[in-house]
């Protein structure tokens, strides 16, 4: 039709279909703009984790036969550091105690498999296994036991705290007032496979 | 013609050469009552230069790898000829690189250099200062210690508190569950190629729009006004030989004190890098008291001062993203500190020294009382803004030369 045109008009300068060429110039874009967000795709995608990254990940056994009241053992599960405290019966008596003082006491805003969503945010009230990542930017809290601790205040029960920017937990992970960690620590999927024998990460799908 | 003028005459023919450099540099008319705070332009060029330079040479022996970047770290300054002089030259002129940012930035503020016609120019140096700090935080991953660690961490968990798609963001940005060798690998490609190409880039606009509407000097008002019969600024002169000499004056000074460092107190104590740092990275473990480098703290402090994880996170953002809007939060068309009210001088210092109070609590283990002076600090850091689109309504200033002061 292009050339029909030209020839048409006997070789002078043909008139300019500006309309025509909009919609060229526009479908042009459109198309190219198209692709170049098509192509953008793999890359973006590109450094979201990796088949290996994802398949990373497996369960991991922890003995806790060896651990006394009081003690904790950190294992390491997906990167990161998984705490499983025994708790001492004056620190699960705590539990209730410090309730006034906690954001979220039901732990309803908080990860936790289903049979973790009570008080003590376990499956044996004495044993505790959770993520010990801060819910608020990711560091990892200390295990402050001690009752009354000199930097934490006379009214400190025991539980854990965070050196970054100081959200303070209770012995349950549960996390205060007025800190800035919104939402208790995560506990994982677990599963005991005997007595002393914890499995952290699979739980054989009770959650 | 000479055989250089008639090689001269053959490139201008193929390629401006006499023309820009005469636009950019020997015919580029500069305020004449530049003082010492026009040193830093120039010395951030410097530094620019000696980071891409040490920079280099150091990825010839660095490895991006969860289990040798800390080590090759350590080989460098061990095993490499001359390896520690060129990390400490690195290290020490990150630091030095926000130094004199932050005198280039006090400069703009106090001598109004962001007001009409020179928005732009304001806008595109917060870019950079914007993406120096993403350079930097990248940058402070790669040795791999506990703070780097940490560090990053921390910094990509910001994102997370943003609302239904944190979560997703935090992940694409680690390319893992967590900060792992996927994260040191990506941040190094950002920090030697991505980071550094857009850094060269927005300086190179940055002084693209300098020269276009030309310096502000320290009394604002503009040169360009008073003409002598040859259309020259009286008050202008070139910028070559004059501030081509006199900032080799204040290269020479600088690169005393830069090498005084590199030599007799390259770590600074701590601030410059930090002794967590000396310690392997070590995902299971937070070290007990974490915190940025010096040059992010005052930001840092703001995020710590609020009792919530979003707000805190969004009064961080707001700091920097508040610093944009500055050639329209300050309405007075008055340039100069030296011709404006004792309101505006007052909120300035306010603000010079909150920023400082930030940046020294930011550093600090957290206490009920630095964070009660953090938050009073963050109050005057915002308030400054508030207070100055007030203030700067009807201000009683006094009268812009038409001439430049000495």
């Amino acid at each position: 039709m292009a050339t029909d045109n030209v020839a048409s008009n006997g070789g002078s300068a043909p008139a300019v279909d500006l309309k025509r060429r909009r919609l060229l110039t526009t479908g042009a874009g459109v198309v190219g703009g198209l692709g170049a967000i098509t192509l953008g795709i793999p890359f973006v995608s590109s450094m979201s984790p990796s088949a290996r990254a994802k398949a990373a990940g497996a369960p991991v056994e922890v003995d806790i036969s060896k651990l006394e009241p009081g003690q904790r053992v950190i294992v390491e599960w997906r990167g990161k550091p998984v705490w499983v405290v025994r708790r001492t019966q004056a620190l699960l008596d705590s539990l209730e105690t410090v309730k006034d003082e906690l954001r979220d006491i039901e732990s309803d805003d908080s990860d936790q498999p289903e049979y973790a969503k009570n008080i003590h945010r376990s499956i044996k009230p004495e044993t505790l296994v959770m993520v010990g990542i801060c819910t608020h930017l990711g560091c990892s809290p200390t295990y402050r036991p001690d009752v009354a601790a000199a930097d934490l205040g006379a009214d400190w029960l025991g539980g854990f705290f965070c050196p970054c920017h100081g959200s303070k937990f209770d012995i349950s992970g549960r996390v205060y007032k007025g800190v800035p960690a919104p939402t208790n620590l995560e506990v994982p999927p677990h599963q005991y496979l005997s007595d002393t024998r914890i499995l952290v990460g699979a739980d054989g799908g009770q959650a | 013609m000479s055989k250089v003028s008639d090689t001269m005459a053959w490139i201008d023919e193929r390629i401006p050469l006499t023309a820009t450099w005469n636009k950019h540099v020997g015919q580029y008319y500069a305020p004449k009552n530049f003082n010492f705070w026009y040193y830093f332009g120039s010395l951030a060029l410097l530094v620019l230069v000696i980071q891409i330079v040490t920079g280099i040479f150091l990825t010839m022996n660095y490895k991006p790898d969860g289990d040798l970047a800390f080590k090759s770290v350590e080989y460098i300054m061990r095993d490499v000829n001359w390896g520690w002089l060129i990390r400490y030259m690195h290290s020490t002129g990150a630091s030095m690189f926000f130094v004199v940012v932050y005198l280039h930035m006090m400069r703009a503020i106090m001598y109004g250099s962001y007001k009409k016609p020179r928005e732009l120019l304001w806008i595109f140096g917060m870019l950079i200062y914007l993406v120096l700090m993403a350079e930097a935080f990248m940058g402070y991953l790669l040795p791999w210690g506990q703070m780097s660690y940490w560090g990053a961490q921390v910094i990509i968990s910001l994102f997370g508190a943003i609302p239904f798609v944190g979560d997703a963001i935090t992940l694409w940005l680690r390319g893992d569950y967590v900060v792992s060798d996927a994260t040191l690998n990506r941040f190094f490609a950002l920090h030697v190629i991505a980071m550094p190409l857009v850094l060269v880039g927005l300086v190179f606009v940055h002084i693209i729009a300098l020269h276009e509407v030309g310096s502000n000097n320290p009394d604002g008002n503009d040169i360009k006004k008073v003409k002598g019969a040859d259309g020259k600024p009286l008050d202008g002169i070139p910028f070559h030989p004059y501030y081509t000499v006199k900032d080799l004056v204040g290269v020479v000074v600088f690169l005393i004190i830069f090498f005084a460092i590199v030599f007799f107190a390259p770590e600074m104590g701590g601030y410059f890098l930090e002794h967590a740092n000396y310690i392997p990275a070590d995902p299971l473990k937070t070290p007990e008291h974490i915190a940025p480098v010096w040059y992010f703290t005052p930001f840092y402090a703001i995020l710590r001062a609020m009792p919530d994880k979003l707000l805190g996170v969004m009064a961080m953002f707001a700091a920097i993203a508040v610093l944009f809007f500055l050639p329209w939060i300050d309405r007075n068309p008055v340039r100069s500190i030296r011709y404006r009210s004792a309101a505006y001088k007052f909120i300035l210092a306010a603000f010079v020294i909150a920023f400082i109070v930030l940046g020294y609590y930011g550093m600090q283990p957290v206490t009920p009382m630095g964070t009660i002076i953090s938050r009073l600090c963050a109050f005057i850091y915002f308030g400054f803004f508030v207070a100055l689109f007030v203030i700067s309504k009807n201000e009683k200033t006094k009268p812009v030369p038409e001439r430049v002061t000495y």
